[in-house]
């Protein structure tokens, strides 16, 4: 997390972020890059800047302390902008950078209230987060953990005929809850596995992004009901708040694979236990939970059938450089006042 | 009663699903003699049970070699395996004996395809790593650089050996954003043209890509290819994925290969033993990645193999043409 402010001297906090960079593989040069334009172009605005140097997130006192007097701050999805962070920070903020494409995490009233502008990553990230949708879904159907599981331990005897058979995408139909950029992106890379149907439901149907992969619009029962896939690439409202919920489940049919790689608060932790240990589902994969972490006791982690990551769709080298250099060009570009690159509507 | 002709017998060395065993009783062209197991028959059971048959439906873990068709004696006229690999098979030795032999391609060929894919992607963006984080409380918040992996977009994949599969992997990774698809084998092939793929030599193709996908079928050309030598030619944050037959691999020079950082991580569906014993090397790396070969474990998948074995069983029986016959 970067806070910006115009007072302190910025030496130090240079050497800090080498310190952080340094650390890193070569894989990670962009990183450097992207800090040093941040630098240079702070350096030439006459900006310094403040960083939280961990990898851990930053404690809430912290936060509180060190947004005061700020005109920029930069943030992940970890920190929780609220009207009290925005308080301790005062009327000098102008900019929220959030390194993220979801923004659950802020409080668009309170940010709009006060004039803040908001910059997000949309774009740099889809291709990762479909990419992993996708390997969660493969991993799910395919039964690929349990079978690692079973070659670690002893469990693999010679090939048989039916031993960890999964479900195949070949004629399947494939359904989409919330078909944004993302839920486009899935259905694109998942056509020439021989997906037999592509269908969606959302707030309303959106028929340029359908036309593209040829998916039909149905209600959220028709989804539940046709589904042999289905992928929750929808944002977090209070709207879709724990609405994969019995309801949805028990729809379901008894083969069905359901992924849930947009925000935990979408999904009924307890109902989607239920579903899945009594066989009203065939399996599950999640890369969001309520809480992150999920806590290593909780029931879901008992279940073969349940594939839980963490929170890793957008972590690809390539991809994170992408969303940090962005996110450092949309503040930059709200310090100086410009249109930035991906502004968040409020 | 009696028969107008010897009834002919077969035997089957596993108990295959269903739909395939339905097939071969209903057809009442034979009478089947059943290991009925699904663990693999003994060696000296098979002797035992293959003693005049005339037919023999096996699996790839059943080795039919000389010896065993040698037990067989001389009604042996079809062998019919489940799989669309043959290498369990004495090829020279069936010809001589003028056996004919059945084996199920394309029909796996999607789930196979889609298994590579599904252990590319768990190999490249470090899934199983992940999995075990979250199991074992190292999971503690989202963080800019954590797990991070490779991404597929605007990458090179290089398939060694464009079949039906390869060809099959190649279309199902193309929408992930590949920039360039390489392939290697004896000659270029008109189908790749469908998938822009690039036909270069090996090395050129272990020098670019950062994805190297083999896909041949196992013979003394590829036994042992992935060697030493093949790794080190290749990029330091290559992924290398083999869902094709262990053997085509040198296991100790992968090992070395993953831990020395020359490439960056491996996923195997096939291995040499298999089962691999639980304390072989490879399965405590962190980046390797191995599945118990289940390129064509779906339930849908398995059935029809077992329709295709069994239809191939009974047109060699009865002498008619096979729906897959293996040209020998």
């Amino acid at each position: 997390i970067i806070f910006l402010n115009k007072t302190k001297k910025p030496q130090k906090l240079l050497m800090k972020l080498f310190s952080l960079i340094v650390i890193h593989s070569q894989r990670q040069l962009l990183w450097i890059h992207t800090f040093l334009s941040l630098c240079s172009s702070l350096f030439f605005l006459r900006v310094q800047f403040e960083l939280w140097d961990s990898d851990d997130p930053i404690p809430r006192q912290e936060l509180l302390k060190k947004v005061k007097g700020c005109d920029g701050l930069l943030c992940v999805l970890t920190e929780k902008i609220d009207a009290e962070v925005l308080n301790a920070a005062g009327p000098n903020l102008k900019v929220l950078s959030t390194m993220s494409v979801g923004f659950d995490h802020l409080s668009l009233g309170e940010l709009k209230k006060r004039g803040i502008r908001v910059g997000y990553t949309p774009e740099v990230l889809t291709d990762a987060v479909a990419e992993l949708t996708i390997a969660l879904l493969l991993a799910t159907s395919r039964r690929l953990i349990e079978a690692t599981h079973e070659a670690k331990t002893g469990g693999w005897g010679t090939w048989r005929t039916l031993w960890l058979c999964g479900y195949e995408l070949a004629d399947s139909t494939v359904g989409i809850f919330g078909l944004g950029r993302i839920g486009v992106a899935i259905a694109e890379r998942l056509k020439p596995f021989k997906v037999k149907k592509f269908i969606y439901t959302d707030v309303a149907p959106r028929p340029e992004l359908a036309a593209a992969i040829q998916a039909e619009y149905v209600s959220m029962d028709e989804l539940a009901r046709q589904s042999d896939f289905l992928a929750v690439c929808c944002a977090l409202t209070p709207e879709t708040q724990g609405i994969c919920n019995k309801n949805l489940f028990s729809k379901m049919k008894n083969t069905s694979i359901f992924i849930n790689t947009s925000r935990g608060g979408v999904v009924n932790q307890e109902d989607l236990y239920e579903a899945l240990s009594t066989g009203q589902i065939a399996g599950a994969g999640l890369d969001v939970t309520v809480p992150e972490p999920l806590p290593t006791n909780h029931p879901l982690f008992t279940l073969k059938n349940c594939v839980i990551l963490p929170h890793i769709a957008s972590a690809s080298y390539t991809t994170r450089n992408a969303m940090s250099a962005l996110a450092a060009n949309n503040l930059l570009a709200g310090l100086r006042g410009e249109p930035m690159p991906k502004e968040l509507q409020l | 009663m009696h028969f107008a002709q010897p009834v002919l017998r077969v035997f089957v060395t596993r108990r295959i699903p269903q739909e395939g065993l339905e097939l071969l009783q209903r057809a009442a062209v034979c009478t089947v003699s059943l290991w009925d197991s699904d663990e693999p028959v003994p060696r000296a059971e098979l002797l035992k049970g293959v003693e005049g048959a005339h037919g023999l439906l096996c699996l790839l873990s059943d080795r039919i070699d000389a010896e065993v068709l040698d037990a067989a004696g001389p009604n042996l006229k079809v062998i019919s395996t489940m799989s669309v690999g043959f290498d369990h098979l004495a090829i020279d030795e069936i010809k001589k004996r003028s056996i004919r032999v059945g084996y199920t391609p394309d029909v796996l060929t999607d789930a196979t395809a889609e298994l590579t894919v599904a252990l590319l992607l768990a190999t490249a963006r470090r899934l199983p790593e992940g999995i075990q984080e979250v199991k074992s409380g190292g999971w503690s918040s989202w963080k800019p650089l954590w797990l991070c992996g490779y991404g597929l977009s605007g990458s090179t994949v290089g398939v060694i050996g464009l079949g039906r599969i390869g060809l099959a992997v190649a279309r199902r990774l193309k929408p992930f954003g590949v920039k360039r698809l390489l392939y290697s084998g004896r000659q270029p092939k008109p189908q790749a043209q469908e998938v822009d793929g690039e036909y270069v030599p090996l090395d050129s193709l272990l020098c670019e890509s950062d994805f190297v996908v083999v896909s041949c079928a196992l013979s003394p050309e590829t036994q042992g290819l992935c060697d030493k030598a093949f790794f080190t030619k290749m990029k330091t944050t290559a992924v290398f994925i083999n869902t094709s037959r262990g053997a085509v691999v040198n296991q100790e020079d992968l090992y070395e290969a993953l831990t020395a950082g020359q490439i960056a991580a491996a996923g195997l569906d096939v291995t040499t033993p298999e089962p691999l014993p639980t304390d072989h090397p490879l399965l405590a790396l962190k980046n390797c990645v191995v599945l118990p070969h289940i390129g064509s474990a779906t339930y849908s998948t398995r059935g029809i193999m077992a329709k295709l074995t069994a239809n191939n069983l009974l047109a060699g029986l009865t002498g008619e043409a096979m729906p897959s016959e293996l040209k020998l």
